[in-house]
């Protein structure tokens, strides 16, 4: 454990140290549970030291961390294109995308370390697989298309996951979002104007956006977790705040919102099923192939093995220039 | 890249300094070139500090620690404390 962030060297715990013994601890713990419950309850934020149960501690180290790991991989389907895209204009959009995307992963860790955790340590779970990332990023993107579908449909469902996060519980995490939230609207955006942009081109380009839709399409809906039914920590996440909507009402809500974008842009969604239902008020859609999910989260997607491999090297090569960094530091603090 | 650096922005002129978050660097001048490029991206602020966390001392952020207990219970700190007639004009 690092001492942390927003609120270092505390130099008061008055009341609830341990010195009294078991039985005087075990009250003071029920009583700082209760607060905690309590501050939950009345829809206000946890902070950094609050006193909070070691089991929300891991849950939302574990849920920043993935997020933060998932902005860090997930520049590398995009960045293949920096080089290669058509025009000036679209490469320095591309680029200040995915310089996004590093400045978001960046925002999470530092939220991350608030909980007493290092980046490095969290940099390291990530390269052992021994955290995750979210399953979309290990699809391929072979076509300069998929940029634009991954800023309509993933960053779509991005933001469709993200904006209840800036109501999480847990304060640092929130204000993070916060911001991410509205920069991710220019990702979104860019997309679309980019897939407008190919739907006014040759019958070639229309056809490289709806072959591109047809392989992001069930990876988006993907990206909001496991149904409800097989979702067992849904429950306590949404006590504790920390989620807001369950994974099946997210997923419906972008189905909804995507559906009139799809038929503007003039493509269509690879969903024969997929129709609007009066009697609920929403859009009914076809089974997901959750065997993939399962199959892309263990490591056997297309590209798992190639975007761990990846980040290793850029940790691995960029190891010079941290050593260098702290002689170069070194030397300027000697005389 | 050893140091913990928390980071304060001010927005614009007027404005104090608010904590945005918090970056590793090996040195100050880099903590705050990796602070604007970090957290100034489009125009959030015309200064920055930053400062090691290790050099923050800080109270508990709960408002129900002790320590601001002595500040909760004296009312007559505050005007709406003091009854005034209706008709007293400019009070």
């Amino acid at each position: 454990m690092t001492e942390r962030s927003e609120g270092i060297n505390k130099h008061s715990t008055s009341g609830h140290s341990s010195d009294e013994g078991g039985l005087m601890t075990a009250v003071a713990e029920t009583d700082l549970a209760r607060h905690f419950e309590h501050t939950i309850e009345r829809d206000q934020r946890i902070e950094p030291r609050d006193w909070m149960p070691e089991a929300y501690r891991a849950t939302m180290i574990r849920q920043i961390a993935q997020h933060a790991h998932s902005e860090i991989i997930g520049m590398q389907p995009e960045g293949d294109w920096i080089t290669r895209a058509p025009s000036l204009r679209r490469k320095a959009i591309l680029l200040a995308k995915v310089q996004d995307e590093a400045g978001h992963g960046l925002y999470l860790y530092s939220a991350a370390e608030t909980l007493g955790v290092d980046r490095a340590d969290l940099t390291t779970r990530l390269i052992e697989r021994r955290q995750k990332y979210s399953s979309i990023f290990n699809y391929p993107t072979p076509a300069y298309a998929d940029v634009g579908v991954i800023g309509w449909l993933v960053d779509g469902a991005a933001i469709c996951n993200q904006v209840p996060l800036c109501r999480s519980s847990y304060g640092p995490y929130a204000r993070a979002m916060i911001r991410i939230c509205k920069e991710e609207s220019f990702h979104q955006r860019q997309g679309y104007e980019l897939l407008m942009t190919m739907m006014r081109g040759t019958d070639a380009q229309r056809a490289m956006v709806q072959d591109a839709v047809d392989r992001w399409w069930w990876p988006s809906l993907m990206m909001f977790g496991p149904p409800d039914q097989d979702s067992p920590n849904t429950a306590r996440s949404m006590a504790w705040k920390v989620k807001r909507h369950t994974n099946d009402e997210l997923r419906q809500r972008f189905v909804d919102m995507t559906v009139p974008q799809a038929e503007a842009l003039g493509v269509t969604l690879p969903d024969p099923d997929l129709r609007w239902n009066p009697e609920r008020g929403h859009h009914d859609f076809g089974p997901i192939d959750w065997d993939e999910f399962k199959r892309v989260l263990r490591g056997d997607g297309p590209c798992n093995a190639e975007r761990i491999d990846r980040r290793r090297r850029a940790h691995e090569e960029g190891a010079w220039v941290r050593e260098a960094a702290a002689a170069h530091a070194a030397k300027r603090r000697t005389p | 890249m050893n140091d913990l650096y928390e980071v304060f922005v001010r927005g614009k002129r007027g404005l104090n300094h608010v904590h945005v978050g918090s970056l590793h660097a090996s040195d100050d001048e880099m903590a705050l070139r990796n602070a604007r490029d970090l957290y100034t991206r489009r125009n959030e602020g015309v200064s920055i500090w930053v400062v090691k966390a290790s050099h923050i001392t800080a109270s508990s952020p709960d408002e129900k620690d002790p320590f601001f207990a002595p500040s909760a219970d004296k009312v007559y700190r505050h005007p709406t404390f003091y009854d005034i007639p209706d008709d007293v004009p400019h009070m």
